[in-house]
């Protein structure tokens, strides 16, 4: 069984899933921020690989991607960077961005780094179902990676379901009809949302991402889903810190209400 | 000229050829399939179709001529038509695409427009529509062009949208439509968003071409009249998305003896390293939508493009252009920021006609073409140059 399915099955814990940029602040800092965050006690780490133009994000996760774009980050030069990452990491690693700097790597040798890196799934926003089932989801396969799908408060329920036939590992629940770090706090329409999608009894566990900044909101997210995925507050912080170990290994226990 | 086997026209899954495609998140999937499942049902109805011809009619002031150019005929030895995009309302043929989907945003039930612009062009076409709709229009556009396009944006605001700065990026027209983009994921029930180009994730490069299809739907019987036969031998349009040269293409698309001659821009030179000319530069990749020709690094970052031309300044073009680029089955002209500056005051001092900076790259594509004297040309005079004024003044040094 692969590290995301595994972690689901034996915990009862809310999961904490934090989003990082990679090269950011500074283009070497990847593998320090992986460290402090599985010190903290996070359970997934999100691995952004930064794109030119990613319009499913908002101002904080743009602007990150641009830095670390800036300072020379690559896909080469990620896997690069992550190439001794099982030595010290042994929480799940998913790598999430968009699918043209994946497609000019080549799908399939991309598939391969990761495999040989440890990457254990990826998030793609912009490669929808339909496309993944037709010329993608028999090489993710190949190599062991899962793909991570999202849905909406729009999202019909038959769609759901689609998606939840396809998934493996889990679905992540966007919060509210917008891009990231848009909106902060979960509302009790959307605590009506996550009661609804949990009633429809999937096979997949959820995740809620997009919103999610804080303990409270944390375990309010977690309150309808196994728990949440944090992405515009830790970025802001990474941008922001003094003592970048010190203050994510910080960040982290005050999610998870750790001392 | 054109193999037997090969379509242009969309694929029940959205292609042509090897692009197009609708890669977009899962935020957008509700509304993007939405009009997927309706917007040719929707086109179809007789009640469409007849407020659609209407408003052309009366509104745009549809049909546009189709004006034999003697002296540009003269010049360079050929027969030269243009056709008179320039003179519908607002001064470009993005209106005939707006109106179009005006109509489909109400049968969605939408009353909310979201539009990124780039030459503004498209941005006051939207904003016209919103106004004659009573909708609320909100445009986004770079903050580059909002400085070189200045005359447009006080008309949208005239117009009653409001016109928001794309501060990311480049600051021109990539970015808008991604802040459009943006836009809509936040704002996914009450809007809807109407794309200025043949770009973008499937339906919309063909629903936007089919509403730009009314060009030559035109040009057929206007050339018909003038030449006794309805096609040309040449089409002439400039491509920064497609739309305008997607509509004089569109009824000429399967006729293999009209060859379509596509201008991009290519700003200081296709090696200068300041360039749009997409075909010539680009590779397969995904942009707002859609798998196309794509401006881009080894690592599959967008390049920021450059043209003087801020209708033209974008990275990629409809995917139907890049199949129609791959196939052969279009020949791509590169044209520069001054072989572009040229034509646009040859036309002026030759026709009495100032076009646009974008249409003025298909002009120039005249002295490169070699048509002989008897073959008839059509180039689609996409619109006027009044909002090209500035750059004009300064380029051509009308000052002194
Ligand atoms: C007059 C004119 N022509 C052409 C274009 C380029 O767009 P498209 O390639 O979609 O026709 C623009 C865009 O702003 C324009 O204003």
């Amino acid at each position: 069984m692969n590290r995301i399915s595994t972690l689901f099955n034996s915990t009862q814990e809310p999961i904490l899933n934090v989003y990082a940029t990679a090269g950011y602040p500074n283009f070497g800092d990847t593998m320090l921020v992986l460290n402090a965050l599985q010190e903290g006690g996070v359970d997934i780490i999100e691995i952004g690989m930064p794109y030119s133009d990613p319009v499913a994000d908002g101002e904080t996760i743009q602007q990150s991607n641009q830095v670390s774009l800036d300072q020379g980050m690559t896909v080469t030069h990620l896997f690069d960077q992550l190439i001794n990452m099982r030595q010290s990491i042994s929480v799940p690693v998913l790598l999430m961005g968009y699918i043209n700097p994946v497609l000019q790597f080549g799908v399939e040798r991309f598939c391969q780094k990761c495999q040989e890196v440890g990457v254990d799934g990826l998030i793609l926003p912009d490669l929808p179902l339909a496309e993944y089932q037709q010329s993608y989801q028999t090489i993710f396969e190949q190599y062991g990676l899962l793909n991570i799908f999202l849905i909406t408060p729009q999202t019909s329920d038959e769609r759901i379901k689609q998606i939840d036939s396809v998934s493996e590992g889990f679905i992540y629940m966007v919060s509210s009809a917008s891009t990231t770090g848009a909106k902060t706090g979960i509302s009790s329409d959307q605590e009506a949302y996550f009661k609804r999608i949990d009633g429809m009894k999937l096979k997949n566990p959820r995740l809620v991402g997009f919103g999610i900044s804080d303990r409270e909101s944390f375990l309010k997210a977690s309150n309808g889903a196994s728990g949440a995925i944090i992405g515009s507050a830790f970025v802001k912080l990474l941008g922001n810190a003094k003592n970048l170990r010190e203050e994510i290994v910080g960040f982290v226990k005050s999610i998870k209400g750790l001392k | 000229m054109i193999d037997a086997g090969i379509s242009f026209h969309v694929s029940e899954k959205g292609y042509y050829g090897d692009f197009g495609g609708a890669f977009i998140p899962e935020m957008l999937y509700p509304n993007v399939e939405e009009l997927r499942l309706h917007y040719l049902e929707y086109m179809m109805e007789t009640s469409f179709q007849k407020e659609f011809h209407f408003l052309l009619k009366d509104f745009v002031g549809r049909p546009t001529p189709l004006f034999k150019a003697e002296r540009l005929s003269a010049k360079y030895n050929t027969q030269i038509y243009l056709k008179r995009e320039d003179l519908c309302h607002t001064g470009a043929h993005k209106v005939n695409n707006t109106i179009g989907q005006i109509l489909m945003a109400k049968r969605l039930g939408k009353h909310k427009i979201v539009a990124e612009t780039g030459a503004g062009q498209h941005g006051v076409a939207t904003a016209t529509v919103c106004a004659l709709m009573g909708m609320e229009c909100i445009i986004y556009m770079g903050a580059i062009d909002i400085e070189r396009q200045a005359p447009n944006v006080a008309r949208m605001k005239m117009l009653g949208a409001s016109v928001v700065a794309a501060q990311s990026g480049s600051k021109t027209l990539k970015d808008a439509t991604n802040e459009a983009m943006r836009h809509w994921i936040n704002h996914p029930v009450d809007t809807h968003y109407i794309i200025g180009s043949v770009v973008g994730p499937h339906p919309y490069p063909d629903m936007v071409a089919k509403f730009q299809s009314v060009i030559s739907e035109e040009i057929k019987w206007q050339l018909q009249e003038k030449e006794g036969r309805d096609y040309p031998d040449y089409i002439l349009a400039c491509v920064g998305g497609g739309s305008n040269a997607a509509g004089a293409f569109y009824h000429y698309l399967d006729e293999p003896r009209t060859a379509l001659i596509a201008a991009e821009a290519a700003g200081q030179g296709v090696s200068s390293g300041h360039s749009a000319a997409t075909t010539f530069l680009g590779k397969p990749g995904v942009l707002h939508g859609s798998k196309s020709l794509l401006m881009q690094t080894e690592d599959g970052q967008v390049i920021e493009p450059y043209s003087i031309s801020a209708g033209l300044d974008y990275p990629g073009i409809g995917p139907l252009h890049a199949h129609l680029a791959t196939s052969g089955r279009a020949k791509f002209f590169d044209i520069t920021d001054d072989e572009a500056l040229e034509a646009a005051l040859e036309c002026s001092m030759l026709e009495g006609i100032i076009p646009a900076l974008e249409t003025a790259h298909a002009l120039a594509v005249f002295g490169k073409l070699g048509a002989k004297p008897d073959e008839v040309s059509v180039v689609n005079l996409s619109g006027r140059g009044d909002k090209d004024l500035a750059t004009y003044q300064e380029k051509l040094k009308l000052n002194s």
